[in-house]
């Protein structure tokens, strides 16, 4: 999940990695639906917990949005609040 | 009037066709004020992520309905004071999306590798009953003085030969 995509740039600098770009973003981007928790739980840590954006390299407005939908998804118990 | 979803959670002890009835009235509340259901769903008996009110699974449905908020409010109402209802999710949708969900979506590929049906109550594991009286110990047998382990074997020599003395 933490893969990144390595470009050009990367291939002079080895250390420096290109960004991968939104996820949610884009021509082709799937819609954030609270219902699908399989692309929901792509975003959800292990223990249940919302994956920061810094990692999982969301836009800051998808990612309020991916917040808002994980949360409705838990209130309906189609997602953990937390898996221990 | 607006375009709203909303997802009810019902117990997971009542039938399919109470479910069914359940959700016809709610839909009368909505259609009796002139609104309109563009989409009804019924995901199944699906089990909950966490438990709610003890129960471990319920009842989903899904409507997508076109209403005003007072009659929204109502319905509400009605589905608060019913005991039967665990959860509701109300939402503001832009509009309706013609397609099954993906709940549906997925639950229609599931059925290709057959349904593993209900696995049924494990039912009451009975009483184990009384253990029953330990009965009495008898006699302590006499005590030792000095371990037989903690005594030095040097020490344990000496004091057999003073009682051979």
């Amino acid at each position: 999940m933490t893969q990144l995509e390595i470009k050009r740039e990367a291939v002079r600098k080895p250390f420096g990695r290109r960004r991968k770009s939104c996820p949610f973003s884009g021509p082709n981007a799937q819609p954030i639906d609270y219902k699908d928790t399989k692309l929901l739980s792509r975003y959800t840590s292990e223990r249940g917990k919302i994956v920061p954006s810094r990692i999982s390299a969301v836009s800051a407005k998808k990612q309020r949005e991916l917040a808002v939908a994980i949360k409705r998804s838990r209130f309906l118990a189609l997602m953990p609040y937390v898996t221990s | 009037m607006r375009l709203y979803e909303s997802v009810f959670i019902a117990r997971q002890d009542i039938s399919s066709s109470q479910v069914e009835t359940m959700a016809d009235e709610f839909a009368g509340i909505i259609t009796n004020a002139g609104g309109k259901i563009h989409k009804r769903e019924y995901w199944g008996l699906r089990s909950l992520a966490y438990r709610i009110k003890k129960n471990r699974k319920g009842h989903y449905i899904m409507f997508n309905l076109e209403t005003d908020g007072e009659t929204l409010k109502e319905y509400e109402r009605i589905m608060r004071l019913n005991e039967d209802v665990l959860r509701f999710l109300n939402i503001r949708i832009e509009e309706v999306d013609e397609n099954p969900s993906i709940i549906m979506q997925n639950k229609g590929e599931r059925s290709d590798r057959g349904d593993r049906g209900d696995r049924g109550d494990r039912g009451d594991r009975g009483d184990r009953g009384d253990r029953g009286d330990r009965g009495d110990r008898g006699s302590r047998p006499p005590r030792q003085e000095a371990k037989p382990e903690e005594a030095k074997p040097q020490e344990a020599a000496s004091e057999e030969a003073k009682s051979e003395e």
